[in-house]
């Protein structure tokens, strides 16, 4: 056997081909990736995918059904309903996203010190969290929207508060096992200092579960987002917010369905599609776990 | 542990929350920015004897423990103050409305439960079967309940006319709306309920049933269901949390009255005091019925009840 042949072992297929065969094996995960894509695309840049101005009324257009023109139709408005879906993806996602970052980041730490400082520090922690969960989630955005007032900035913060115990509640748990794990009960004896401990090998697994909850979590944050702004919580009109966009919509129902139709899809699919990766990341997760 | 022990603890802790509520409530009103008076009669101008009815109906010249206790003290007597807003009390405002929202949660809770057991008893081990609904769950779940609700309304109210499209004045017009709320949030009980019923009838105990000569449905409906619902026992509280948020959003849809109105309208105006009394009436609502489920929970698992392994 010469060295040559040594090399010679045969080449996998190239990254295209391995890309597209798995997405064959994952069709849904491929299907829903490609979806947000799609979405973040319509949020970064709408210009790209229509030409219209979702916010220019028309009166001359004004509840036109869906057609080669005004693909989604046109509101009560005459403005065109496929431009104020794309434009909106900007505000379910960035309220969505900055809501869950939010609720990630405090809910992290919040959970990490009382993993960590245990005793009457994480006693107090613990049961400010119950008290805080014994609130239904979409009331007490309700409240802190009380004290607030409406607009996209309280939004945000109305439905991050409201999602930190979720986070907290896990990462207390995970900081406290992995706290007393052998793994970190040996390191300790090697001297290690307390933050190098903390850090490098507590921090890293308290927190891997994070960000796959954040994404499961993106899609009951949307949801929650778009029922506010239905309520006239978030975004004001004439904002594209998807929905606000629904609640506009319920009052043309009678003659003009697709007003109300293409928002209520939009976040439908878009809740399917993080639901259906988050479920998936997760799977491969434990999968890896054993 | 005996049981009336673990039923006096849950109740009590029951209570804690509840007075921990009131208390976060009472705080909330002094650490928000501004005077006091100003959060309290919302964006109008106070006139001076509005100012002066304020003051000493929160007692604001006396120290903050003493405001905080008569606080409490008059909560747990049902006098949730003034809407200076609105020109009425809250109590009355709020007792007023309770009885078509809770209406619209009980319906809605039953048609969660309903759907949750039917779909998992018919579809738990069935390829198939199992599929379709997990499809049809996974859309559910992902569909927000007021979405649902003007879908159901285009549907059955404005092609179909079989149902009402507002109000409160019939049963018919609670049909709809229960549907909308109970199965986005059945779907989830559902997923839940399928999973551990599956897993019952992998247990050695299915196996004896049905060594017995007991049919597929017998084990199903007697034995495993039974043993399935634990788990989803735990999902009660989520549930009737989120059934009291959804049905603020379910009532505007299908413009019914309830306090999903009077807290869109207090918070939209600013009118605190209507907000913190809501705030402290669903918390109340929720504790209350979470208990019960709870304390349902023990009648139903005799490993806690008796306080075995």
């Amino acid at each position: 056997m010469t060295l040559q042949n040594a090399f010679d072992i045969p080449r996998g297929p190239g990254p295209l081909r391995r890309a597209l065969r798995l997405a064959r094996r994952e069709w849904g995960a491929a299907l829903a990736c490609l979806f947000l894509l799609a979405v973040a695309l319509g949020a970064a840049w709408p210009q790209l995918l229509t030409g219209y101005d979702p916010v220019a009324a028309d009166p001359l257009a004004a509840q036109l059904a869906p057609g080669a023109a005004h693909w989604f139709g046109t509101d009560h408005l005459g403005r065109d309903i496929f431009a104020r879906v794309v434009h909106g993806a900007r505000y379910s996602l960035l309220i969505g996203a900055s809501a869950t970052v939010l609720a990630m980041v405090f809910g992290t730490l919040l959970g990490l010190i009382a993993g960590l400082a245990r005793g009457l520090l994480d006693e107090a922690i613990s049961r400010f969290l119950d008290v805080v969960s014994a609130f239904p989630d979409l009331l007490l955005a309700l409240v802190l929207i009380g004290f607030t007032g409406p607009g996209t900035v309280n939004l945000i913060f109305a439905l991050g508060v409201a999602s930190i115990p979720r986070f907290a509640r896990v990462v207390r748990s995970q900081t406290f096992v992995i706290a007393q794990s052998g793994y970190v009960e040996q390191a300790r004896t090697f001297g290690l200092p307390r933050w190098k401990l903390v850090t490098r090998h507590v921090l890293p697994h308290a927190i891997a579960h994070v960000p796959i909850m954040a994404t499961i979590g993106l899609g009951t944050t949307i949801i929650g987002s778009a029922g506010l702004s239905f309520l006239g919580m978030g975004p004001q009109p004439p904002a594209p917010e998807w929905g606000a966009m629904l609640s506009e919509g319920r009052n043309y129902l009678r003659n003009a369905w697709w007003i109300g139709a293409w928002p209520g899809i939009a976040i439908t699919l878009t809740v399917i599609a993080t639901g259906v990766i988050g479920r998936r990341w997760q799977a491969a997760f434990e999968g890896r776990r054993g | 542990m005996t049981l009336g022990r673990r039923i006096a603890g849950r109740v009590l802790s029951g209570a804690l929350v509840l007075l921990a509520a009131i208390t976060l409530a009472f705080l909330s009103v002094h650490v928000a920015p501004g005077d006091i008076v100003d959060i309290i009669v919302g964006d109008q101008i106070p006139a001076p004897e509005v100012e002066a009815a304020i003051r000493a109906e929160w007692g604001l010249d006396r120290p903050l423990i003493v405001q905080y206790l008569s606080y409490l003290g008059r909560v747990l007597q049902g006098d949730f103050g003034r809407s200076y807003m609105l020109q009425t009390d809250v109590f009355p405002l709020l007792t007023g409305q309770l009885l078509p929202t809770l209406k619209l949660t009980a319906a809605a809770f039953v048609v969660a439960v309903v759907f949750a057991v039917v779909t998992a008893l018919l579809t738990a081990h069935r390829p198939i079967g199992g599929r379709i609904m997990g499809g049809l769950e996974l859309f559910l779940v992902s569909t927000p309940s007021f979405w649902l609700g003007i879908v159901l309304l285009y549907v059955f109210s404005f092609t179909l006319k079989i149902f009402p499209v507002a109000g409160d004045r019939s049963f018919s017009a609670l049909v709809l709306p229960a549907l909308a709320l109970g199965l986005s949030l059945g779907a989830v009980v559902a997923q839940v309920l399928r999973q551990s019923l599956e897993r019952a009838l992998e247990e050695p105990f299915a196996l004896t049933v049905r060594s017995w000569g007991a049919g597929e449905g017998t084990l199903r409906l007697r034995h495993a269901l039974r043993h399935a619902a634990i788990p989803s026992v735990t999902l009660a509280g989520w549930l009737i949390g989120g059934l009291l948020g959804g049905a603020v959003i379910t009532e505007q849809v299908f413009g019914r009255p309830g306090l999903g109105r009077v807290t869109v309208d207090a918070v939209l105006s600013k009118d605190i005091p209507v907000v913190l009394a809501v705030a402290i009436f669903s918390s109340a609502i929720y504790v209350t019925l979470s208990t019960a489920v709870d304390l349902l929970c023990l009648a139903l698992d005799p490993r806690i009840r008796t306080g075995g392994r």
